[in-house]
């Protein structure tokens, strides 16, 4: 059992509270005790993609140093983006403003900062049942910058009944992108609809993801096409299948 | 021929691709058949990752030590009987491509695919001499006919199909020609003998310049770079400053990288290798040599946090599996270089005020890193000219993000706003949600009745 530090993310606390408390239920079911940093805010991410790192960093020290202060033994975040912006990015935000003090923090705080899927997996297979066919994103940030690939899958392939479909552009980038999906709403739509096309053809049940982020973005897209298909964050479905 | 960055902006043009069905079409295809490609050439060789971090040093080598390798490549292409002309920007390299054309007397000039030519306006600047420059590369011929500009780095027509070339040749045919590839191609092949044997002088790209002999080196698919060089009179390579090796051993890898990462290819077709003119004895090669060396704002880049773009080797991977080109294809961009390639280089090359925003063409998924065989971190390039340019951000969007952030760096404020944003998600109706995103999607809502996630755990439900 483990003290796991949770980072809810600020689309959890915003629009998807179902996605945090899931988040909550599977890692007590793992018999970890969950808490969480209570002034821990945002990564600073959507400030930092859109070119302002001042202001970024202002946002990021803020959940450095609650997370540092933490008594815990792993922070979990279940968001492959902002698991990203805190153990790769923060370090270079930090750099890039001067903070070299708050770099090297970020740098000693990185290992101990887990994403969800990553950090479920690591502690091994739990029995489950989810008789559905899925599909699974692969997360731009996570796949390429934390090279957490097969984790998800694992935890997936693990449950009785689920099938994960082939999906020939499940490693390609769904649009949202933060601001870039309000700033080039035509591109993050189309690049939208081009996932989803082929996701279609796959004949999934559900549309599984580890990033709430672009889960948000492709539902909203779906529901706008009235497509019917599922979203669901992948510790949704743990909830469901454990 | 203008530039799409003039007058139009990146939203326009984006929209204006998305909206054509043939163009997403044919993108879709080629970025496909182009990224499988890729795909089975690099990982038929087994060390192939290796190769990448060989390619990325040497770049990186070459780069930092630039004016010595260009010093050294310059006394060898002069040792062998060749000229050197370094231009400061495009308007001095087209007067001197230009200057040479006119003293050979020509009429007629010969080119093959060379990506600095059109960066430089070359075409325009002869045929205000009343000199016909006659494009030999399929692609780029197909698309000088058609009065378009290239789409692609390495495949300058891929935004069209059989049937729009064919249409494009039945124009200057007659119209007696099928959308068969083969036949469109004989007749390609016809046409462009004559030229190749009219001309006097041939303009042509260069792949890699080698210092240590003062060699520059092409790779073609279709011969017509061979033809090029060798048939007219006077040859005339242009070459962007930063493409360059020391040695052969360098030269070597980076062949082993360029068609992998380009189209698959262990090799290209045709691989050739140019030192000087011809010398006395030799059977065949030009009178002339010329080696224009073009600046154009790249050396402004050296020492600069984007260096690294310099290291560049055109191969179009980052194209070819980048989600936004997939659906702006390369006229999005606006400009000569295209993809996430374009987006970083075209600011730089001394566009930045047209360019200003191509810097927002990415999601910063980083496919293009991952497929760049020299490594270039091309999202971070992307987001340090994001960083450039929210410098010089206005009032409004700049109070935004500092309103932001004060709000969001105090845990207080930041629960107030995501409970705020939580309940409003519950209740807004959907035309007041940002235009930006509704235009094409639902907007999340936090499910009704349910308390917000922290309000759920301090209350100490399970």
């Amino acid at each position: 059992m483990l003290r796991v530090g949770l980072l809810p993310t600020c689309v959890v606390d915003s629009v998807a509270p179902q996605v945090g408390v899931a988040v909550v239920r599977v890692l007590r079911k793992m018999g970890h005790e969950v808490t969480i940093p209570k002034t821990a805010t945002c990564c600073g991410q959507p400030a930092w993609n859109s070119g302002f790192a001042e202001e970024s960093a202002s946002v990021a020290k803020t959940t450095l140093e609650a997370l540092e202060n933490h008594k815990s033994d792993v922070i979990v975040v279940p968001a492959g983006s902002c698991a990203t912006m805190i153990k790769v990015f923060w370090q270079e935000l930090f750099e890039v403003v001067g903070d070299h003090d708050a770099s090297h923090r970020a740098q000693r705080l990185a290992p101990r900062v887990r994403e969800f899927s990553e950090f479920v997996a690591s502690r091994g297979v739990m029995p489950g049942k989810y008789p559905h066919r899925v599909a699974y994103h692969h997360s731009c940030h996570m796949l390429r910058e934390l090279g957490i690939k097969e984790q998800p899958e694992k935890i997936l392939g693990g449950l009785d009944g689920c099938t994960r479909a082939e999906w020939l552009a499940d490693e390609r980038c769904c649009g949202f992108g933060g601001m870039f999906s309000i700033k080039q709403p035509e591109m993050s739509v189309a690049m939208a609809d081009d996932k989803i096309e082929s996701l279609k053809e796959t004949q999934s049940e559900a549309l599984i993801g580890c990033d709430q982020s672009c889960l948000m973005h492709l539902e909203g897209r779906l529901r706008r096409r009235g497509e019917s298909i599922q979203v669901k964050h992948l510790a949704e479905v743990l909830e469901e299948a454990l | 021929m203008k530039d799409l960055l003039e007058g139009t902006t990146l939203r326009q043009r984006a929209r204006a691709a998305i909206a054509d069905e043939h163009l997403s079409e044919a993108l879709e295809q080629a970025s496909d058949r182009l990224t499988n490609l890729k795909l089975i050439g690099s990982s038929a060789l087994e060390n192939y990752e290796e190769l990448r971090d060989a390619g990325r040093y040497i770049r990186g080598r070459v780069i930092a030590n630039l004016s010595q390798v260009l010093g050294k490549l310059t006394d060898n292409v002069e040792a062998s009987g060749g000229k050197v002309f370094f231009a400061s920007d495009g308007a001095e390299a087209a007067e001197y491509v230009s200057r040479v054309a006119v003293n050979a007397g020509a009429r007629t000039v010969v080119k093959s695919k060379s990506m600095a030519s059109e960066e430089i306006h070359l075409n325009d600047a002869l045929e205000n001499l009343d000199i016909e420059a006659v494009e030999t590369d399929l692609g780029e011929w197909i698309i000088q006919l058609a009065h378009q500009t290239p789409s692609h780095i390495i495949a300058p027509a891929i935004h069209l199909t059989a049937q729009d070339v064919s249409d494009i040749f039945n124009k200057i045919s007659e119209g007696d020609l099928s959308d068969v590839p083969s036949e469109l191609c004989a007749f390609a092949r016809e046409q462009l003998r004559q030229k190749f044997l009219e001309s006097d002088v041939g303009v042509s790209g260069v792949n890699f310049g080698i210092a240590e002999t003062g060699t520059i080196a092409i790779v073609t698919n279709e011969g017509n770079g061979r033809l090029v060089t060798s048939l007219p009179r006077v040859h005339v390579a242009i070459m962007g400053m930063e493409r360059v090796v020391e040695t052969w051993e360098q030269f070597d890898v980076m062949l082993a990288l360029l068609p992998r990462a380009a189209t698959g290819q262990q090799i290209t077709t045709y691989v050739n290798m140019v030192t000087g003119p011809r010398r006395p004895g030799e059977a065949d090669g030009p009178d002339e040599f010329h080696l224009v060396i073009l600046d154009n704002g790249r050396s402004d880049i050296l020492g600069t946090e984007f260096q690294e773009i310099l290291h560049c080797i055109r191969c179009g991977a980052c194209l070819n599996v980048c989600p936004v080109f997939r659906q702006i294809g390369g006229h999005g961009y606006g400009w000569v270089y295209s993809g996430p390639v374009g987006a970083v280089l075209t600011p730089l090359l001394n566009r930045a005020e047209e360019a200003g925003e191509l810097q927002d063409a990415s999601s910063l998924c980083g496919a293009c890193w991952e497929a760049c065989p020299v490594k270039i971190p091309l999202q971070d390039l992307l987001l340090g000219l994001r960083r450039k340019k929210a410098e010089d951000a206005g009032g409004i969007q700049k109070a935004m993000w500092r309103g932001w952030a004060a709000a969001w760096s105090r845990p207080r404020a930041y629960k107030e706003s995501v409970r705020s944003a939580a309940t409003m998600s519950k209740i807004v109706p959907e035309q007041f949600a940002p235009k930006g995103w509704r235009a094409g999607r639902k907007i999340p809502r936090a499910p009704k009745g349910t308390p917000s996630f922290r309000s759920w755990f301090e209350s100490g439900e399970k």
